[in-house]
């Protein structure tokens, strides 16, 4: 234990600037800058905790306006109340993990246009780790318990018939879930490099999306869920293997084994977006001020 | 007066500048009013006439949500962070020795916004609604003047609470929880989310009472030519009342706070 401790202490302050694989290097970054955030944010405990209570409440608002609507309806789109939360609660639970770690990159057109995106490129740190962590805002738990509570009265209000596979669809959509939808961020921050003043574009992908995917497909029309599975896959996001855990028909006629793709689609997604970032940034020029 | 013409002209040409986020506001305005029309279609689906709209009225609705958001500010963000700022760093000092009211001049201000948020953000997603769905506008110009009407006097009501909000940092020196709670209160209590009219008994009675249902839910029912004569008169004046009583109270607030000012040299 001991040796553990002194080897910690006794680390050359060089090594720290040993150079490591870019993922680590940003991995690592990403989690120093966090940890600085983190630090700033629990020295005001109490501002904290009252923002996070307010980023529940204003995202359980979204809940509370489809519970008043089903004051008037039994079903919307063919849907019941629980059936709709477990949809709500996996796209709010994925959409409140990425907004959590990717969430700040809607600022990324903020720094192009006022020239402070330039301080990042001169440090030894990848510029997307620290455009991600800017401004680490741990207040979006309120948006995470949000979702988890309204995906977990989901879970025991739906008349769900179990099965193995079910179960392990579950953890796959929120994690796929959330990944697919920080590659969004990471992609839309990549378009602000372009269109500096168009951070609003991406939340309509993302805060859009979001709100999309609360509702089942059943209500939009055919070719706006076909854009949202074949060209923004948001689609696998909750509606595809949240529906096989329902056992409810699928949009499009797609075939049952859909519901296991998220994993995969979500790979793709982030080396999609990776490569869109790395354009981005190159086709990037300062404003010079 | 002049002086207060100017500055809302200031604040017009100030929003216009910004094209690009203009284009992309409009894209997203657009996005939320298919993704909404598309649920309220799903509700007026299983109950025609829900909360006294047809269909054409409810998705209407919609889109004058989406079409107003911006100029009736209801979910908050404009100048009450830019007077926070000048409160938190003392600036508001410097507004205080100028030869013109703190307040009718940060309302002239914000009316030139609203009157560009209106036609900029305002029109395109309305028409582009009107295209995809099947919308209920009014066929009379007396009817599109009356609704003006009342945008306007919600765009004051909206600047009165706001106001109210920002002046909240001469206690708090942050203004940040006071801004969530409006912008909360304001997305909810406008009929943003849902008409007021669906909600249920006595919340839906609080509701349609508090100073926010004169920002979109008022104007909407205008539109919608719920209102004529004397009925229109009635939430013109309940429309007024909310703007007078808290322009009053910002008044008040206002005094009480700038004798606190303390001006520090350097």
């Amino acid at each position: 234990m001991a040796e553990v401790v002194e080897g910690a202490v006794t680390r050359a302050p060089e090594e720290l600037f040993v150079p490591k694989p870019r993922l680590v290097e940003g991995v690592r970054a990403y989690g120093l800058i966090v940890g600085m955030w983190l630090r700033s944010t629990m020295a005001y405990r109490a501002s904290f905790l009252m923002t996070a209570f307010g980023n529940f409440t204003a995202t359980a608002f979204d809940f509370v306006t489809i519970v008043l609507m089903f004051g008037h309806v039994d079903a919307l789109g063919g849907y019941t109340l629980p059936e709709i939360a477990l949809l709500y609660g996996a796209a709010g639970t994925a959409f409140g993990l990425a907004d959590l770690l990717m969430g700040s990159m809607d600022r990324l057109g903020r720094r192009v246009r006022d020239g402070t995106l330039d301080t990042l490129l001169v440090r030894p740190v990848p510029v997307l780790a620290q455009v991600a962590a800017d401004r680490f805002a741990l207040r979006r738990l309120g948006r995470i318990t949000q979702g988890l509570l309204v995906l977990g009265y989901g879970l025991v209000a739906a008349d769900i018939d179990w099965t193995v596979a079910k179960a392990a669809v579950l953890p796959l959509m929120v994690l796929s879930g959330s990944v697919i939808f920080g590659a969004v961020f990471v992609a839309g921050g990549a378009f602000q490099f372009i269109a500096q003043d168009a951070s609003q574009v991406q939340n309509s992908f993302t805060y859009g999306g979001n709100t999309l995917l609360q509702y089942p497909p059943t209500i939009f029309a055919k070719d706006l869920v076909r854009g949202v599975t074949f060209v923004v896959p948001l689609a696998f996001v909750n509606w595809l293997p949240a529906l096989y855990v329902l056992d409810r028909d699928y949009p499009l006629g797609l075939p049952r084994w859909v519901a296991f793709l998220p994993p995969v689609v979500a790979a793709v997604c982030a080396a999609g977006a990776g490569l869109a970032w790395r354009a981005g940034l190159r086709a990037y020029r300062s404003t010079g001020s | 007066m002049r002086v207060y013409a100017v500055v809302a002209a200031g604040g017009f040409r100030r929003y216009a500048t910004y094209r690009i986020e203009t284009v992309a506001g409009v894209f997203t305005n657009t996005v939320f009013g298919f993704i909404l029309a598309y649920t309220y279609t799903a509700l007026w689906d299983e109950r025609p006439r829900l909360g006294g709209y047809d269909m054409p009225q409810a998705l209407t609705f919609v889109w004058l949500g989406q079409a107003l958001l911006m100029t009736c500010v209801m979910m908050g963000g404009g100048f009450e962070d830019e007077l926070i700022e000048r409160i938190r760093t003392g600036d508001i000092a410097v507004d205080l020795y100028r030869p013109v009211d703190l307040q009718m001049w940060w309302l002239a201000g914000d009316l030139g916004r609203a009157g560009f948020h209106l036609l900029g953000r305002g029109i395109v997603p309305m028409v582009l609604g009107g295209l995809a769905f099947d919308l209920a506008l009014p066929s009379e110009a007396g009817t599109w003047l009356a609704f003006l009407v009342a945008v306007t006097l919600g765009v004051v009501v909206s600047f009165a609470i706001r106001y109210l909000v920002a002046l909240s940092a001469f206690w708090l020196m942050d203004g940040a929880g006071a801004a969530q709670i409006a912008f909360l209160a304001g997305l909810f209590f406008s009929g943003m989310l849902l008409p007021l009219t669906l909600f249920p008994g006595l919340l839906g009675e609080v509701a349609r009472m508090l100073p926010w249902s004169a920002l979109l839910q008022v104007p909407a029912d205008v539109f919608l030519g719920k209102y004529t004569g004397w009925g229109l008169v009635r939430v013109y004046v309940f429309q007024a009342s909310w703007a007078a009583v808290l322009l009053l109270v910002g008044r008040m607030v206002q005094s009480v706070a700038t004798r606190r000012v303390v001006v520090q040299g350097g």
